[in-house]
């Protein structure tokens, strides 16, 4: 189990992306498992920038790596006010292009990307998204 | 990621090579925006060295669809998407608004 934390920055996301696909590596996913952990980490960074934050260098990102035995749990905490992926609606997909709408399509993705996505709030500690890959066996 | 522009006869080619994320997504924007404002909708996206596109660097790439395909003026054409991008591409069903090549030259024809 590794922690570190990152200015809340879009620039901080090329490092958070190389601090989870070293853990993914360590944990035995494959190729395409650590691309995934990467997208679904990148997608969820930039929604507490976003939405937990609403801008950049407003606060932290904490990222936690635990590699095991069935794959890599990653769980990120911010102090922003509460944003949860899981109230986010399904985005419109399969639309024609001029109907397309941006919300959405990042936490559609994270939740695809990952086998399991979870979401904790506390007042003192902010948002705590949990994010787990299994490893193919 | 760098952004490159070659401006040819029949359409631009945009080259960007790296990550495309939410801190480096904004230059691709200016790039491909800077193309349509100068009248010229024919595009294409070479991505042979993208190796990693979050979502919001696939919107950039909508919105510049967007505004290439108004009036049928023309499109954006994706060139060597990666198979990792292009998987995530397809799972949001995002793939189905672009038309993707295997190589440069097949693209350029293709306007």
């Amino acid at each position: 189990m590794e922690t570190v934390s990152f200015p809340g920055r879009f620039e901080s996301l090329p490092k958070v992306g190389k601090f989870v696909a070293k853990a993914a590596k360590k944990a035995g996913l494959n190729d395409k498992a650590i691309y995934a952990v990467q997208l679904a980490v990148d997608e969820a960074c930039a929604n507490i920038i976003d939405h937990a934050y609403g801008g950049e260098g407003k606060g932290e990102m904490e990222c936690t790596v635990i590699p095991g035995n069935e794959g890599l749990t990653v769980i990120l905490r911010d102090r922003g006010r509460p944003f949860n992926p899981q109230h986010i609606p399904d985005p419109q997909l399969n639309v024609p292009l001029e109907m397309i709408k941006p919300r959405g399509v990042g936490v559609y993705l994270m939740r695809k990307m990952m086998d399991e996505v979870r979401y904790e709030y506390s007042p003192e500690g902010g948002n705590i998204l949990i994010l787990f890959k299994r490893k193919k066996s | 990621m760098e952004v490159t522009t070659t401006e040819f006869k029949r359409c631009d080619v945009v080259k960007a090579s790296g990550r495309v994320d939410s801190s480096t997504a904004p230059r691709l924007e200016e790039a491909l925006n800077s193309i349509v404002e100068a009248g010229r909708y024919k595009i294409v996206f070479d991505m042979s060295e993208v190796n990693f596109m979050s979502s919001k660097g696939w919107w950039v790439l909508i919105d510049a669809q967007k505004k290439c395909k108004r009036y049928k003026r023309g499109e954006v054409v994706l060139v060597n998407v990666q198979e990792n991008i292009r998987e995530s591409l397809d799972l949001v069903g995002m793939g189905t608004y672009f038309k993707m090549f295997n190589d440069i030259t097949a693209a350029v024809g293709s306007f």
